[in-house]
């Protein structure tokens, strides 16, 4: 199987230490990880802004880059929501009958992280050693476009010393909705306020999810009030071992 | 319906029309919700509301084993109605008629008002009493009727506290879901002549206050006013659902009633309620069957009212129904479960949306009824979530309704402007470098403005620019690393830098 990895733009540029988590476990898990390095961008923030015009070529660019491979695994369950859900949308409205093929044959086998290691590896034990007290965020791609249900939690439950506790009100949107989080900021931190009050009451070290977007914005609003809890994404606690903690 | 069909010019229907009716904010969502969002008394009260009836709604809707099927039939029925809809309203108006009924076709507020006007005077009445309504709400006819000195009573217990307290509904089931008990007791001294002064917060006393105030004006009204929740192509039904047996007064007592119904609230068969009585109140009110549903079907000789009028009202659906990526938003039976779950409703209220229709559904009604520039802020007022959607009984997927109405904005926007915005001028050129991995890869490269913002501490504060000040104003933003993962891949495993 030849499994390639989409790092997604944010991750590319702002979090780097996420892909090469996901490199990590996968490698760990057996799999050769490929990084076709002509990919760029999902689109998804031109479709979400107005732009779905703009969006074309990325969405063109996608099928393209990917299309020669058995799997398609990424750390985002947004990005992965919008190669499921959008990309069809953009080929539809601007694009040609073979492209609409195309891109729903490359997202087929697209997954998230959580997906990749549950349902097409089969393992939700990936050996990783994480002493440390989390709570887990499921986003709202993951959860309700994705339906990933309780795979992120199976795979941190199997995870060696770490202790798992329920957030309250989970399911409740932190406030990104990428450009969401800049046009209407007074809500969005409204809603990022309520966030931060769950994840502190719970008293977890880290807040964890399996988006770096929703954690750059959860983790952004932590770290401005000064609270010790920090974010980390899935993927890192998954990576870490043994002996990263003596380290 | 058989008169020869003239094959001129197509149109585009007209939106509802300005300067009428209650579908138009003063503000943009922004700004209205940031003075919401202050007001923390609007905010606690909002979210104990909405966390009760969530968890009510919940509660009953996993008692139903078929409730995914119930909900796929919801949409089935609604989605070919609207597909016929021309024919299923030719049959209503005739089983209307011949049941003794009289149909007015209103193509917008301005129309639907001066009928209303004109029967009202017709029966020389300065009152009217009132079944809660969204339709009169949307095109404002309360206003209207009291510019020609007509006093339109509401009945509905939330309504009557809403027009009591000289304030606007905020949402589409539970219109007074801003006030708590305490303001409904202060609304009600001020506001009821008759009232005991040691009227207490109870609400079981506010309730029996609100029935003495109505009761006399059910008695002597002689013109009632309602609208509908569902009208019946079939047999000329039409049908109201609510919980407090004030609207059932209202439709039963006075000589005279006059229904206005939005086009779109048609169903074809009696049959078909058998899926919709299912979906509305466990959605809406979080029951498994709501206390009072009236039905009726024309006049009966003797019982009830004599006279029976029915406004069909278009005020934009029609053009609604004109696209086809947005036309599901048509689908909705007013249940609000969609606000009920919505983050963003939660913290600001129904007032910011600045329409009678608030929330996720009022974000892609809004803008379609008026045309998309009247109301253009709204359909960015979410996050995308998509709680709206798994919850909708009719499953009409609002986050895709709501990013196809962001395209149509910046499309309409484009087409009226020579120079792009500088948002689409951004979008643009984010395109044109991401569509490359060689610029892309540059660009990243480049990106060394956030070593030089973040070079004192391990993240960046407060960045006085526009936009990232928008940012950065409630969140830190971590220091961009000094390698991309393309980088580091490329020195892990060789390979074009």
């Amino acid at each position: 199987m030849r499994t390639a990895l989409f790092i997604t733009c944010l991750a590319d540029a702002l979090f780097p230490e996420v892909g090469r988590a996901t490199v990590r476990v996968l490698e760990r898990l057996g799999e050769q990880v490929e990084f076709p390095a002509e990919q760029t961008c999902c689109g998804q923030m031109h479709v979400n802004t107005g732009y779905q015009k703009q969006a074309l070529p990325l969405v063109e660019r996608f099928a393209e880059v990917f299309a020669p491979y058995d799997a398609i695994v990424a750390p985002s369950g947004s990005c992965v929501g919008s190669v499921r859900h959008q990309h069809a949308m953009i080929a539809r409205r601007f694009g040609s009958p073979e492209l609409v093929e195309q891109v729903e044959a490359v997202a087929a086998k697209t997954y998230e992280l959580s997906e990749f290691l549950v349902d097409v590896l089969g393992v939700t034990d990936v050996g990783a050693y994480f002493p440390h007290r989390v709570t887990y965020h499921p986003t709202c791609h993951s959860l309700r476009m994705l339906h990933v249900g309780d795979k992120p939690i199976k795979l941190l439950r199997a995870v060696e010393a770490l202790e798992l506790v329920e957030l309250p009100s989970a399911d409740q949107c932190c406030g990104f909705g990428g450009t969401f989080a800049i046009k209407n900021s007074d809500t969005s931190t409204a809603m990022l306020a309520d966030k931060m009050r769950n994840v502190l009451d719970t008293g977890a070290e880290m807040c964890t999810a399996g988006d770096s977007s929703c954690l750059m914005h959860i983790g952004g609003g932590l770290s401005r009030i000064r609270a010790s809890a920090k974010t980390l994404h899935l993927a890192q606690i998954l990576a870490a071992t043994r002996e990263d903690s003596m380290l | 319906m058989n008169a020869p069909v003239m094959l001129g010019m197509p149109t585009i229907p007209p939106s509802a029309p300005r300067g009428i009716g209650n579908l138009r904010g003063e503000e943009k969502f922004p700004v209205a919700a940031r003075r919401m969002l202050a007001d923390t008394q609007l905010r606690r009260n909002l979210g104990n509301a909405t966390t009760t009836i969530r968890a009510k709604r919940a509660q009953v809707v996993a008692e139903l084993p078929d409730w995914e099927e119930l909900r796929e039939a919801g949409r089935q029925l609604k989605v070919h109605t609207m597909a016929h809809l021309p024919d299923y309203l030719a049959q209503l108006e005739s089983a209307v008629t011949a049941r003794g009924g009289v149909v007015h076709w209103a193509r917008d507020a301005n129309e639907a008002n001066a009928i209303v006007i004109e029967l009202v005077r017709a029966k020389g009445v300065d009152e009217v009493v009132k079944v809660k309504s969204m339709a009169t709400q949307e095109i404002g006819l309360n206003e209207e009727l009291e510019a020609v000195g007509v006093t339109a009573l509401e009945t509905d217990l939330a309504e009557l506290i809403v027009q009591l307290g000289h304030d606007k509904p905020s949402h589409i089931l539970v219109p007074a879901i801003h006030r708590n008990r305490a303001e409904i007791r202060e609304i009600f001294l001020r506001e009821m002549a008759e009232v005991d002064p040691a009227l207490s917060d109870e609400p079981a006393a506010l309730a029996a206050a609100a029935r003495q105030h109505l009761r006399r004006k059910f008695l002597s009204a002689k013109v009632a006013i309602s609208g509908a929740n569902f009208g019946i192509a079939e047999t000329g039904t039409l049908g109201v659902v609510e919980s407090e047996g004030n609207g059932r007064m209202c439709l039963t007592l006075p000589d005279t009633l006059i229904t206005i119904m939005g086009i779109e609230k048609l169903v074809p068969r009696w049959q078909d309620l058998e899926v919709f009585l299912q979906l509305l109140p466990r959605s809406s009110t979080g029951e498994r069957m709501n206390p009072y549903t009236s039905m009726w079907t024309g006049v009966t000789p003797g019982d009830g009212p004599q006279e029976f009028h029915l406004i069909l009202l278009d005020n934009g659906r029609t053009a609604v129904l004109a696209d086809a990526d947005g036309r599901d938003a048509l689908n909705c039976i007013r249940c609000s479960a969609c606000l009920n779950v919505c983050p963003v409703y939660e913290r600001t209220g129904g007032h910011a949306y600045g329409s009678v229709y608030p929330g996720p559904i009022g974000a892609i009604l809004s803008p379609q009824l008026t045309g998309i520039e009247d109301n253009a802020s709204l359909p960015y007022a979410s996050s995308l979530c998509g709680a709206c959607y798994d919850v909708c009984p009719v499953k009409i997927n609002i986050p895709e309704i709501l990013v196809h109405l962001r395209a149509k904005h910046t499309e309409t926007y484009a087409s009226e402007h020579r120079i792009p915005s500088a948002e689409a001028s951004a979008m643009t050129a984010a395109a044109w470098v991401m569509s490359n991995p060689k610029r892309w890869t540059r660009a990243l490269r480049g990106g060394r403005l956030g070593r030089i913002l973040g070079r004192k501490r391990d993240v960046i504060g407060d960045v006085p620019l526009p936009l990232a000040k928008q940012w950065t104003d409630a969140r830190d933003l971590a220091r961009p690393p000094t390698q991309t993962f393309r980088d580091w891949w490329a020195a892990e495993h060789g390979g074009e830098q």
